[in-house]
């Protein structure tokens, strides 16, 4: 046995109304990578940031024990101190400034008023080699990718001296390639004695990578499972998560008939919005059916966000070429009310950016897209609209008290489920949906699925994008494959699988 | 969920208690003038350009933010042109339409470069504030230019006789005002029971039964006892007309209809507002021409209420405009913001620079006292919104 280097004992946190955390005990041993996993609400990331003092002393009940003494953060400051380092979701990079100036914001090294800039950036390109960037710590955070970025992330918190390592979600906007990187990363961190503690969704992920596995639903840790004495792998941890099993991870479709092609799209080609030379879309055709499901695989950057924003109303891209027919009729679609009114739905993969208006309430964003719907000349029908919120909420079963909570306040399944409400209200024939079960729970997962389902049997078309293999195999009736702005090839789910689908990608690689 | 928590209500109306407390403490300070029916009566008249531009710069500020510099310089401009067309013996009623669709122009003027071509509204609305003064200048040459015309003081707001006629009761009370406020009163009683009714019907959740008589109760005494005061005095300054119908109108703007609707969701989020097909430069367009109507309305009211137009006239004006919708709660990150809050926040500034007039205090201090309060405002609005979350 390790030593234990982190102990929470009988953690209790309290929100106003809410009990976030019921007695929490958590333990982490010396040189593990521990998994914190959950349902969105579970009360993980509320775990780690009273760990790093983001709630300090006194907030919450219970003890902290790190390295044998008893701690009492009151600052972030505090606990970075001892070592104990958290790497939030969002980036927390200034996009404008260096990597070496990004790595040492607050750390500055030299004296207090006179940063010395030599060694702020040796220092720099010493904890870049240990992540495995090759990058010049003098490159602007905004010229390398996401990918990059986090493991700038990882070297900022290494150059605090890091003991224990956090990471909440580190790879939700990474794609597969980049993930797997990075968690060979951690497996290496690993090797050199170094204490980690990850939070995630992605379940492959976890039996990858980790030692332990601790499950938290409802504010409290239900289990530890242990790598080395039990056997783990997804459906079992699914079942820690929501106390059941869930046998079917995708709802069957049933009496649902494929009619006639729906929306056409050809020889698409679409260069990108600043550096015009550049095709982000390069001739790819595609069409969908009625009540057909068409997946859209891809990993991140591949051009399908571009590719479906540029069908829908021009709203990315420049020199956009290609015809487009909806109902077998050729239309050009100059903005988004021009798709809107063509009957196309674009739910975007960004939900906090593109998608909602989180200050407002749900009533609000459920008519935005069809604000005409519930008014006549100009004056909103009040009570019609909140009918219609109210009608939306049930029919989806969002979970919320009431249709006047205002969006910023649900979790990530429900804002989801507010977002497929707006476009289901403007009775679109083909939805587009990027990325619908980004950063959502298990359940949600499911559940949106099942309106998905009901919208094909209703003889829609529905396009789904996504990076999550099982999902796009599980779902769609066709598949495409997108790498690189092309189209590299098309399968019926049938005929699908995860092997033969990467396949297919790492040969267009090759190809060129 | 039910029980009323005392904290939220004093969240929710912090400044209609702040705006409660700085009346107290001015009827103490200035020994009870302050509720003087003519001290009541001059803060209306006084300040009915603020409640305008206020309205008008709530939409701006919906929007993201944005604010309108040069609405001071046009509300000089127009006041002027009418001035000037009313002193070359014009009609007044031509005069005063090209008073207002002066305001129009520009706001179309300034609204084009900032809809369409993206010109951060705080550069291309300097840019106004410098020219328009400058063109108040050219077109009064420096001079006072006085209004003569009594019809257009009487219905503005200016000179002696700019009330509502009495047609009824004795010379020291007007009736017709108390009557007035009273069928405000109950008209308001009126529709906050059939709205309520409505809903019930209609299964919709309503709001708790106290507190909606409380807040009706409040309501209702105010207003009568604002117009008791008013009668008192020499009745409803019509310049009180202009203000409840612009606030009325824009209440309702910003409410019910679906560019009110649009003004908040661009400020709240400007991409997934443009994504669900909304034409967000037409947004900031219509907010922009509106600052520009009501700037034209506030020339008129001030060349009115002084009864003559300056080349100095409506400095500062922009910034009361401004302050009045922080300090009434609108964000300055866009996308909160609402008429009533407009409504006390003018309100209070009114108060407390009548409130130090009457004392006494140095105009350059009472400058401070209200950079102060404006600051505090904005600092209590913060930190509510911190605990939030």
């Amino acid at each position: 046995m390790a030593n234990v280097l982190l102990e929470m004992k009988n953690i209790t946190k309290t929100f106003p109304g809410v009990k976030a955390l019921d007695n929490v005990n958590f333990q982490v041993e010396e040189g593990e990578i521990h998994a914190l996993v959950g349902e969105n609400g579970a009360g993980k990331s509320t775990l780690m940031n009273v760990l790093s003092g983001i709630y300090p002393y006194g907030t919450y009940e219970g003890d902290i024990i790190y390295n044998g003494e008893v701690c009492q953060f009151q600052t972030i400051k505090d606990s970075e101190k001892k070592g104990i380092v958290i790497i939030h979701q969002e980036l927390a990079l200034v996009p404008q400034m260096s990597i070496g100036e990004n790595m040492f914001l607050g750390n500055e090294r030299g004296k207090k008023n006179a940063i010395n800039w030599n060694e702020t950036y040796k220092e720099a390109d010493k904890y870049l080699k240990m992540v495995g960037l090759s990058e010049s710590s003098h490159v602007l955070i905004k010229d390398i990718g996401t990918g990059k970025q986090q493991l700038v992330e990882i070297a900022k918190a290494l150059a605090k001296n890091a003991k224990l390592l956090i990471l909440d979600e580190p790879t939700s906007s990474l794609n597969e390639t980049d993930s797997k990187a990075l968690l060979d990363l951690m497996l290496e961190f690993k090797k050199q004695g170094m204490t980690m503690i990850i939070i995630t969704h992605k379940l492959n992920e976890v039996v990858y990578v980790a030692d332990k596995i601790t499950v938290v639903r409802d504010g409290a840790t239900i289990e530890t499972l242990d790598k080395h004495t039990t056997e783990i792998d997804e459906a079992r941890i699914i079942k820690g998560m929501v106390g059941r099993e869930i046998t079917d991870r995708f709802p069957k479709r049933e009496n649902v008939t494929i009619g006639d092609i729906n929306m056409e799209v050809d020889n698409w080609t679409v260069y990108h919005p600043v550096y015009t030379e550049r095709k982000v879309v390069d001739n790819v055709s595609l069409n969908v059916r009625k009540g057909e499901v068409v997946g859209i695989y891809g990993l991140m950057g591949a051009g399908r966000t571009e590719l479906a924003m540029s069908i829908f109303g021009r709203s990315y891209g420049y020199d956009i070429q290609g015809t487009l027919k909806v109902g077998g009729k050729e239309v050009t679609l100059k903005n988004p009310r021009e798709a809107i009114n063509a009957k196309i739905a674009y739910v975007t993969e960004d939900r906090k950016g593109n998608g909602l208006v989180l200050s407002n309430p749900i009533r609000v964003n459920t008519s935005l897209a069809n604000l005409t719907g519930v008014s006549s000349h100009g004056v909103i029908d009040m009570d019609k609209e909140y009918q219609i919120a109210v009608e939306y909420k049930e029919k989806l079963k969002t979970k919320t008290p009431s249709v006047e909570q205002n969006v910023g306040n649900l979790s990530g399944g429900n804002q989801q489920k507010v977002l497929l409400a707006k476009w289901m209200f403007t009775d679109p024939d083909i939805l587009i949906l990027d990325e619908p079960t980004r950063g959502i729970d298990v359940g949600a997962k499911y559940e949106i699925y099942c309106i998905i389902n009901d919208l094909v049997a209703m003889g829609k078309s529905v396009i789904m994008i996504s990076s999550e293999l099982p999902e796009v195999i599980g779902m769609s009736d066709r598949i495409y494959i997108m790498n690189e702005g092309k189209f590299m090839g098309e399968m019926r789910a049938s005929e699908a699988t995860q092997e033969n689908i990467m396949a297919c990608i790492i040969q267009s690689g090759k190809g060129e | 969920m039910k029980g009323i928590k005392l904290t939220d209500v004093l969240k929710k109306y912090t400044m209609v208690i702040a705006l409660v407390l700085v009346i107290i403490f001015f009827y103490f300070t200035t020994e009870g003038k302050i509720l003087f029916a003519q001290n009541i009566n001059n803060l209306i008249s006084q300040n009915a350009y603020v409640f305008v531009l206020a309205a008008g710069m709530l939409l701006c500020i919906l929007t993201g933010g944005n604010i309108d510099l040069a609405c001071g310089s046009v509300v000089c401009f127009a006041g002027g042109l009418g001035a000037v067309m009313m002193d070359r013996e014009m009609n007044v009623w031509v005069a005063v339409i090209a008073m207002l669709l002066c305001g129009t122009i520009i706001g179309v003027w300034q609204g084009f470069w900032i809809a369409y071509f993206k010109v951060p509204p705080f550069i291309a609305t300097l840019s106004g504030m410098y020219a328009f003064r400058g063109l108040s200048n050219v077109l009064l040459q420096g001079y006072v230019v006085g209004i003569r015309n009594t019809t257009f003081l009487n219905v503005f707001g200016g000179g002696a006789d700019c009330y509502i006629p009495d047609f009824m009761g004795s010379a020291n009370f007007n009736t017709t005002c108390m009557v007035i406020g009273i069928a405000i009163s109950a008209i308001y009683v009126i529709v906050i029971l059939r709205n309520r009714i409505s809903a019930k019907a209609n299964g919709y959740e309503v709001e708790a039964l106290p507190s909606v008589i409380v807040k009706t109760v409040i309501i209702c005494a105010v207003v009568i006892w604002l117009f008791y005061k008013l009668a008192n005095y020499k009745g409803i300054p019509t310049s009180l007309i202009w203000i409840a119908l612009v606030l009325l109108i824009y209440s309702y703007i910003t409410t019910k209809t679906t560019m009110g609707r649009y003004l908040y969701a661009v400020g709240g989020n400007e991409k997934a507002t443009v994504l669900s097909g909304i034409d967000s430069r037409k947004v900031y367009f219509f907010a922009y021409i509106n600052m520009g109507l009501m700037a034209g309305l506030g020339g008129i009211l001030t060349v009115a209420r002084a009864t003559q137009a300056q080349p100095t006239f409506g400095q500062g004006y922009e910034m009361d405009a401004i302050a009045a919708c922080f300090i009434g709660g609108a964000s300055a990150y866009g996308g909160e913001g609402n008429i009533f809050g407009v409504i006390i926040g003018a309100v209070l500034m009114g108060v407390i620079n009548q409130g130090m007039s009457i004392m006494g205090t140095d105009a350059n201090y009472q400058k401070v006292v209200k950079g102060l309060v404006l600051l505090l405002a904005i600092i209590f609005d913060v930190m509510s919104n911190k605990k939030k979350k």
